[in-house]
């Protein structure tokens, strides 16, 4: 298979936070979400993969290519949107671009004009007076204008309204359409962007906690709930995380086929969304 | 062709999916030959992923329903007409099994289910 990313036991040491020996690949034209709490290793994670931190241990690899020994080339064909716009705020978008352009051998002009108009960017403005959805349509608009084949976005929703969220989400739809571009996304909130995600990679702690494709993760877990005169015989075994209350509980399984067997109407199986699975996991066994 | 999915059903979406877009076809709503939206713009279109349209249309090649030339698309599968109403029979005959289970848990009789089945098929004969 054609990988777009290849993370081999991937380690970062910082005091009081490591990264340990995540791994985890990405095949070229489709969309991971990597998602985790804050301060969970993702923003590392990605300053990892564009060699903005130094690694620890491991391989990085990017079309196959070891990413601090190629940098250069790997970054030509990489858009990377940052949560907050690296770019001089007193400049006008046209000018940033002046700036922007002589880097990349690829640089398309047109392409970039129709981008502008496409996404409302007025050339004449200056970077500091964009919206925060704006700035990332600029650097959206960058990053597809050097014909960008894998884009790498690190928060690209948060503090974002669900209109430019659903905005967004119609842009990277039409990204990749030509089945030929990879994207990789860090979020915080499990928002509607994921609906995109054919994979999700989830870390806490500094650790892989699994990376799958979506549809299996939506189908391995199930949220229960039920009184507590259930709890107590085993049953809490078989949850990967319970919030415990004085009415009731409710708990994430994978193993809610069987349960449902086994206790029938006395529990109500419901499906888990992706924020189900991030808070239960992360959080444990909570009383309330 | 109509696609509707739900986030409340109990069915995965890939099979929602693949579901609905047979139905079309056994029942005639789609014509042999005609072209299926592409994966990526299906999965556009109804907000899920690549690899969710991608597996519903793997499910539908495999009945033999659809057919994915590379480079150019899905088309519905140009059919045997019997084929194509064995499908639509064993469909029929899956549903029947659902009744006539839940007929068995009820304990209505065999002949009481036929009444029930006698008096629907003419009830729908009069309206039709």
């Amino acid at each position: 298979m054609d990988k777009a990313l290849r993370v081999m036991n991937v380690s970062k040491h910082y005091p009081g936070f490591n990264l340990s020996n995540v791994s985890f690949e990405l095949e070229r034209g489709y969309v991971m979400g990597l998602i985790g709490p804050n301060g969970a290793g993702k923003s590392t994670l990605i300053k990892l993969i564009m060699n903005l931190v130094k690694r620890d241990g491991g391989t990085i690899e990017v079309f196959g290519l070891d990413n601090q020994e190629h940098e250069l080339e790997i970054k030509e064909r990489i858009g990377f949107v940052y949560d907050t716009i690296p770019y001089y705020g007193m400049l006008t978008v046209s000018e940033m671009k002046s700036l922007i352009a002589p880097f990349y051998q690829k640089w398309n002009e047109n392409v970039f004009r129709r981008y502008l108009k496409e996404f409302g960017l007025n050339p004449g403005q200056k970077i500091d007076t964009l919206s925060r959805g704006m700035q990332t349509k600029f650097q959206l608009a960058v990053a597809l204008s050097h014909e960008a084949e894998f884009i790498i976005m690190d928060e690209p929703t948060s503090g974002l309204d669900p209109v430019f969220r659903s905005e967004l989400l119609d842009i990277l739809y039409d990204i990749i359409q030509d089945e030929e571009k990879t994207i990789l996304f860090s979020t915080h909130i499990t928002t509607d962007l994921e609906k995109i995600a054919d994979y999700i990679t989830f870390i806490n702690d500094g650790q892989l906690v699994f990376c799958m494709p979506k549809d299996e993760v939506l189908d391995r877990y199930a949220v229960v709930k039920g009184g507590l005169e259930l709890l107590g015989s085993g049953l809490e075994r078989r949850f990967v995380g319970m919030r415990r209350g004085h009415t009731g509980f409710a708990a994430l399984t994978d193993d809610a086929e069987a349960l449902m067997r086994e206790y029938g109407q006395k529990l109500v199986v419901e499906k888990a969304s992706l924020e189900d699975i991030m808070v239960y996991m992360v959080r444990g066994e909570r009383s309330v | 062709m109509r696609i509707v999915i739900s986030n409340a059903s109990p069915d995965p979406i890939y099979k929602q999916i693949a579901d609905q877009i047979r139905d079309a076809v056994l029942r005639g709503q789609l014509e042999e030959g005609a072209p299926l939206p592409s994966i990526r713009g299906l999965a556009k279109e109804l907000q899920v992923s690549v690899i969710t349209t991608n597996r519903a249309y793997e499910e539908l090649e495999k009945d033999g329903l659809i057919t994915s030339v590379p480079g150019k698309g899905s088309f519905v599968a140009v059919h045997n007409q019997e084929l194509l109403r064995e499908k639509r029979l064993h469909l029929l005959e899956e549903k029947l099994t659902e009744a006539i289970e839940d007929a068995r848990q009820m304990g209505l009789t065999k002949e009481e289910l036929m009444n029930i089945i006698t008096l629907l098929y003419e009830g729908e004969e009069q309206h039709g």
